[in-house]
């Protein structure tokens, strides 16, 4: 990052020094509203409610979900994602969640681009960039490694998308999972190769678009049930989560973070790019698709015990959410017929477990 | 203290008294007592270290490179289609500059299923940017464990120290274990100039451009060619505390030798039987066994050879559509060079067919018997 900086470079500091500022103002504005009377008397009522259990819907708890995300950024500006890119949300979330004292091993995926070329890179934890299947093998490697030079801090994290998870790299994640390595196992699903321009993927869902499933022959084949597999493996913590609902996915990576042994976290990140979606749908799609129960958030400890965390109130019926994304407008009501019969499958089958747990 | 075993357990001796830091491997015929060994070693506490018992090779060398980049020493050990699977991995290794220490035992590729030796296992990633030793003895497998170590280390390139398929991987022979506290003084631990940590994030292995991607090649190339230099003066300082020489080729009766056979692994001691007999009717013969194979030793080969009047080299190994491997590389190596010595191409052993001082003898007289080097190959032993 060293030598002469080209001009547009230097107005581009500028710009992030000017959001630098800001960011730091609002900071201190937020302090000090923090330190106001009216705040105090708030957040103690809030404190008082939780504390008394009180029974409400889910619905309204979900509405009630204001914990703000801590400040600190790992993730800075300048990095390569395509506008309304839901894999970059992701990662700023985990990584707020996690902390410094954190390691990643990205394999070939989109954010092996987004990080930046070679000498940069917009993340402030370091990376092992890995071969393409490796990502659970490295990471258990990095994590041997780092214990045998004293450092047993460390969270080593397989950030892979979902190629890499579902696919090509679903040996070595199953052979770290049945070994129970320390790894924190990450996956950011856009459901589709989409570094390599939009190809079918295990991940994608029955019906989609993509650029091997052509609108003539498009996905015949439903979604491969990647976390009913890791379930499988009786690791100690596997979670699902959306980056429509920071919250939820900032406490999932930190509970993650203190479990001991191989954990999966599942995180829907929707692609614009890839979906033929716009890209300030990209949180409104990641919410809808929990709404309408798609990719319900949920948790599964030991392969056992299933907690959900969202329930919606009323299950949305899943037409608007595929209405928004071009990669389904090929569909006709009879598809559309079929992929609701199966998500409301899905969504029993998942109430059955959660409640037999 | 002196041990009889086997070639295997040479590799985890050595592996040991390296003090290995983490071990990821995956069992395959005829490695698996490498393994064994120091899974044992491990579970006693005799050796400190982790080993991660893999679900494959590709997972066995992605996980040393992830330890090696943590600063971690690591060790593995394979096989044939075991090799032939970390392949894309090997070019990481090296690319990223991990000096990883990896047994190999040369095994036969399939199909048809083979678990007997030849060479086409190791010599087929020999573009991968590893440094290769060929061994012949259970004392030189375990020595050049060692050596690998001290090597790969100073140079941040990876090692392959490679033994034949039962010839010597199960053929028990003593060997001189050496005290530890002087290995530990021959090798120290490992303290890369950069590794992976928290306190000073980097990003390894990201995007690079044509603008840097060809200058980090060059420099591979450039510590490639520092290694033959620093196996002569390692092998000397091992020679000074262990009493054994390693270098990178040895010669065999070669100062007066009229024929020069060159051969590698255990077929490199197999040969100097041959010699012994030839020399016996009266024929000037000598041996050069080539142990280090990549970088390729052009200095000695060429000062070894220049003296001859005929050079046969034996390969167990074939470049199909080419010729013999190590064929290919001397006549490289002394092209150019004020050398108009005829060098004959032999190509024998492959899957594991013996190669016998019979198997030399043979070829001695077919190369005594030629004036000319016009076959790209001849055939030792084939069934036609």
């Amino acid at each position: 990052m060293k030598g002469e900086a080209p001009k547009q470079e230097l107005e581009q500091n500028q710009e992030h020094e000017k959001l630098a500022r800001e960011k730091e103002r609002g900071r201190k504005e937020r302090e000090e509203r923090e330190k106001s009377e009216e705040w105090r008397v708030r957040k103690e009522k809030e404190n008082r409610e939780t504390k008394e259990g009180k029974q409400e819907t889910s619905d309204k708890k979900e509405k009630k979900m204001k914990l703000s995300l801590p400040p600190e950024e790992l993730m800075g500006s300048g990095h390569l994602a395509c506008q309304g890119c839901g894999a970059t949300l992701a990662m700023r979330y985990v990584l707020k969640a996690l902390g410094q004292k954190t390691a990643l091993c990205i394999p070939a995926c989109c954010w092996s681009v987004i990080d930046g070329p070679f000498p940069y890179s917009s993340l402030d934890v370091p990376i092992f960039h890995c071969a393409f299947e490796t990502a659970a093998a490295s990471a258990a490697g990095l994590k041997a490694g780092l214990e045998m030079v004293g450092d047993t801090e460390t969270t080593v994290v397989a950030w892979a998308g979902d190629g890499g998870t579902f696919d090509i790299g679903i040996q070595a994640l199953s052979g770290a999972a049945e070994r129970n390595d320390d790894i924190l196992y990450i996956c950011y699903d856009n459901e589709a190769y989409m570094n390599t321009g939009i190809q079918r993927s295990s991940a994608t869902p029955y019906g989609a678009w993509t650029t091997t499933t052509p609108v003539k022959h498009f996905k015949k084949r439903p979604k491969k049930d990647i976390d009913a597999i890791m379930a499988a493996h009786r690791i100690p913590y596997l979670a699902t989560a959306s980056i429509g609902y920071p919250e939820d996915l900032y406490k999932k990576a930190k509970k993650a973070k203190e479990v001991k042994g191989t954990r999966f976290l599942h995180i829907y990140a929707p692609c614009p790019s890839g979906w033929k979606s716009r890209p300030e749908d990209t949180v409104k799609l990641a919410r809808m698709v929990v709404q309408n129960c798609i990719f319900p958030l949920y948790e599964v400890e030991f392969g056992e015990k299933y907690t959900i965390n969202i329930r919606p109130r009323e299950k949305k019926p899943i037409d608007d959410y595929l209405r928004l994304q071009g990669r389904f407008h090929h569909l006709t009501e009879e598809h559309i017929r079929m992929m609701q019969e199966e998500v409301d499958r899905n969504w029993e089958r998942l109430l059955r477990r959660a409640e037999a747990s | 203290m002196k041990k009889v075993i086997m070639g295997n357990h040479a590799l985890s001796w050595g592996a040991q008294l390296s003090r290995a830091q983490v071990i990821a491997a995956y069992p395959i015929t005829p490695q698996t007592q490498v393994v064994e060994l120091l899974s044992e070693m491990c579970a006693s506490g005799e050796l400190n270290a982790k080993f991660i018992k893999v679900e494959s090779e590709h997972s066995a060398m992605a996980a040393c490179i992830g330890a090696s980049l943590a600063g971690a020493r690591t060790f593995t050990a394979t096989s044939a289609q075991g090799l032939t699977l970390m392949h894309e991995l090997l070019h990481w290794a090296s690319g990223g500059r991990m000096p990883v220490v990896m047994g190999n035992i040369n095994r036969a590729m399939a199909p048809g299923w083979s678990i007997w030796t030849d060479q086409n296992d190791s010599l087929s990633q020999r573009d991968t940017g590893w440094i290769q030793f060929y061994c012949a003895s259970n004392q030189e497998v375990l020595d050049t464990v060692i050596q690998a170590f001290k090597v790969s280390e100073a140079l941040l390139i990876p090692s392959m120290v490679i033994l034949d398929a039962f010839a010597l991987s199960h053929t028990y022979e003593v060997v001189d274990i050496p005290d530890q506290t002087t290995v530990d003084d021959y090798l120290p631990p490992f303290n890369p100039p950069v590794r992976l940590t928290p306190s000073e994030p980097h990003a390894f292995g990201g995007l690079t451009s044509p603008e840097h991607y060809f200058e980090l090649r060059y420099k591979l190339q450039k510590d490639m060619e520092k290694v033959p230099a620093l196996i002569e003066e390692t092998g000397r300082e091992y020679e000074r505390l262990f009493g054994r020489y390693l270098g990178q080729v040895e010669d065999y009766r070669c100062d007066d030798a009229e024929l020069i056979l060159v051969s590698s692994g255990t077929a490199g001691y197999t040969a100097r039987v041959a010699v012994d007999e030839l020399r016996d009717a009266g024929i000037k013969a000598g041996n050069l066994r080539i142990k280090l194979f990549r970088p390729f030793p052009f200095e000695r080969v060429r000062h070894i050879l220049g003296q001859a009047k005929k050079v046969a080299v034996v390969d167990r190994n074939i470049s199909y559509g080419h010729h013999g491997i190590f064929y290919q590389e001397v006549k490289s190596a002394l092209y150019g060079h004020d050398s108009h010595i005829p060098v004959f191409g032999f190509i024998t052993g492959l899957g594991g067919r013996d190669v016998t001082p019979e198997t030399f003898k043979e070829i001695a007289e077919a190369a005594l018997a030629r004036d000319k080097a016009d076959e790209d190959i001849i055939w030792i032993g084939v069934k036609r």
